[in-house]
């Protein structure tokens, strides 16, 4: 396949940033687009340019650590992440834009490269469960209703890519947040907290400076988690029961 | 205080939208019923006029329900308006340099417009109130007398126009903004969500089209009786 890439260059988080364009003639359908992009970056280095700097780690969909926007849409709109995004997607002579999540929340550190950390301060407001550590506890101690746990690993599968901030229009962390709410407070062990744990994360959501949610659905379009709408209806419910009971 | 912890976070802030939006909906819902008493007669609209003012009169006094709804509804509306501006401001600064090009997938004409839209209803309603409540920028206004009123103005066919693009720009801001305020308030839910969809988009074409049938059966000399 003969590509042309636009791509996102910036050198650091002070750089203002520019597109640069690339050709490869090396592209093949099978590949991936990580793939595709390490050959890219090999002719640059042979070429004894600075290679184009992109997050990834596990490359098979699980772990949430890549992510660009390719052609306007975060991981390309395919319903996967972008290191399971195959070239097969893609026609032979494209040219293909590729650009950093945009969000002030998820500032620049080099090319496509963000600082996602405004999410890891959101789950340390309250996305977790206190429980006294020891000896493990019975399997069965806690009866989890079936419909819930469903409900819950439903939510719980989201891996923090962060794409629903990149694809709303208002650089929203709604569905993420909703996500991480919504999982913890289906379940029991999430009970003793689930209104502080709602009030704090929501906050927290909040100062990092993300946008509010105007429900265009276009987080849940490009999830590659398919988390739905209505993890934010829960959240938002929550959190209108939090300031009833004046947890808020 | 919570109420005040609310208001302060971009949730809340939406929350006010929804409530505030759901009692517009629910007065614009009942205007139009009204209306639609034009099609049963001159007697009958008129009427409708005079009950609002007498309801309630034995405690309120003549007109007073009416100026309690008046209160309610521009308090509502400004709060709607200011909880807009204060978070079209947070979302526009979380995304200070824009993508070179969006693809939406979702995100509709109704959902985009709501900002623009929004004003340009706050417009028609100052205007739609000069005209047929205040009357002085309507031709031959009497007091009181809503039939009269509608059948001069309606038969302009500039006036007709003008109502019926406003009604479609009211239709296009509940189309997404009925749904969207179901979300806000938490009662949409995975197997709800279709059907609120349905309720959201029958509410935003049924609306206008009883709104816009008035001035076009006018226009067109439907129902007019001297
Ligand atoms: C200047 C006037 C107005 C402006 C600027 C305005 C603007 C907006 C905006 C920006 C939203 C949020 C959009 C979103 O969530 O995607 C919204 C929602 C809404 N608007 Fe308006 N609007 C105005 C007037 C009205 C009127 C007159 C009505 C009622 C007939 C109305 C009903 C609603 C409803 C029901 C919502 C949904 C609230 C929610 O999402 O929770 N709006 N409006
Ligand atoms: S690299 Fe792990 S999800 Fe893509």
């Amino acid at each position: 396949m003969n590509l042309t890439l636009k791509v996102w260059r910036q050198k650091n988080a002070q750089d203002a940033g520019r597109f640069e364009t690339y050709t490869t003639s090396e592209a093949d359908p099978e590949m991936s687009f990580m793939e595709m992009l390490d050959i890219v970056n090999q002719d640059i280095i042979r070429k004894g340019g600075d290679p184009i700097a992109f997050d990834h780690d596990c490359r098979e969909g699980i772990c949430g650590t890549c992510g660009v926007v390719i052609n306007g849409v975060p991981h390309g709109g395919h319903g996967t992440t972008t290191c399971q995004l195959y070239m097969r997607h893609f026609k032979d002579g494209e040219t293909i834009t590729i650009e950093p999540w945009r969000a002030r929340p998820f500032p620049v550190l080099k090319d496509l490269i963000v600082d996602r950390a405004a999410l890891d301060r959101i789950i340390v407001a309250g996305g977790y469960i206190s429980a006294s550590t020891g000896s493990a506890p019975d399997a069965n101690g806690i009866l989890v209703p079936k419909p819930d746990s469903d409900a819950a690993m439903n939510y719980a599968v989201c891996i923090g890519c962060g794409a629903c901030v990149a694809a709303c229009p208002n650089g929203s962390a709604m569905l993420f947040t909703a996500a991480k709410v919504a999982h913890l407070n289906l379940l029991p062990q999430g009970q003793p907290e689930r209104y502080t744990r709602t009030a704090n994360m929501v906050a927290q959501m909040d100062k990092e400076g993300f946008g509010g949610c105007t429900n265009h659905g276009e987080c849940t379009a490009v999830c590659p988690a398919h988390i739905d709408m209505s993890a934010i209806a829960r959240l938002n419910r929550d959190l209108l029961a939090a300031t009833l009971k004046g947890v808020a | 205080m919570a109420v005040v912890a609310l208001y302060r976070s971009t949730i809340g802030k939406k929350v006010i939208m929804a409530v505030t939006g759901f009692i517009w909906v629910g007065y614009v819902v009942l205007h139009m019923f009204g209306n639609l008493k034009y099609f049963v007669g001159a007697t009958s609209i008129n009427g409708w006029a005079e009950f609002l003012r007498t309801f309630g009169q034995d405690i309120l006094g003549y007109s007073g329900f009416l100026w309690v709804v008046r209160l309610v509804l521009v308090s509502a509306v400004l709060l709607h308006i200011l909880m807009a501006y204060q978070l079209t401001q947070l979302d526009w600064a979380s995304r200070p340099v824009r993508y070179s090009g969006r693809n939406y997938l979702s995100a509709t004409f109704s959902s985009r417009t709501m900002r623009w839209g929004g004003v340009f209803i706050l417009l028609f309603l100052v205007y739609h109130i000069l005209h047929m409540t205040v009357g002085n920028i309507h031709p031959n206004y009497e007091e009181l007398k809503p039939y009269h009123n509608l059948v001069v103005a309606f038969r302009d066919p500039i006036q007709v126009v003008f109502y019926v693009a406003a009604m479609i720009v009211l239709g296009l801001h509940l189309y997404h903004g009925v749904w969207s305020m179901l979300q806000t308030l938490g009662v949409n839910s995975f197997p709800r969500n279709a059907t609120l969809h349905r309720v959201a988009q029958a509410i935003a074409i049924l609306v206008p089209l009883g709104f816009i049938s008035l001035p076009l059966a006018i226009l067109l000399g439907i129902g007019v009786r001297p």
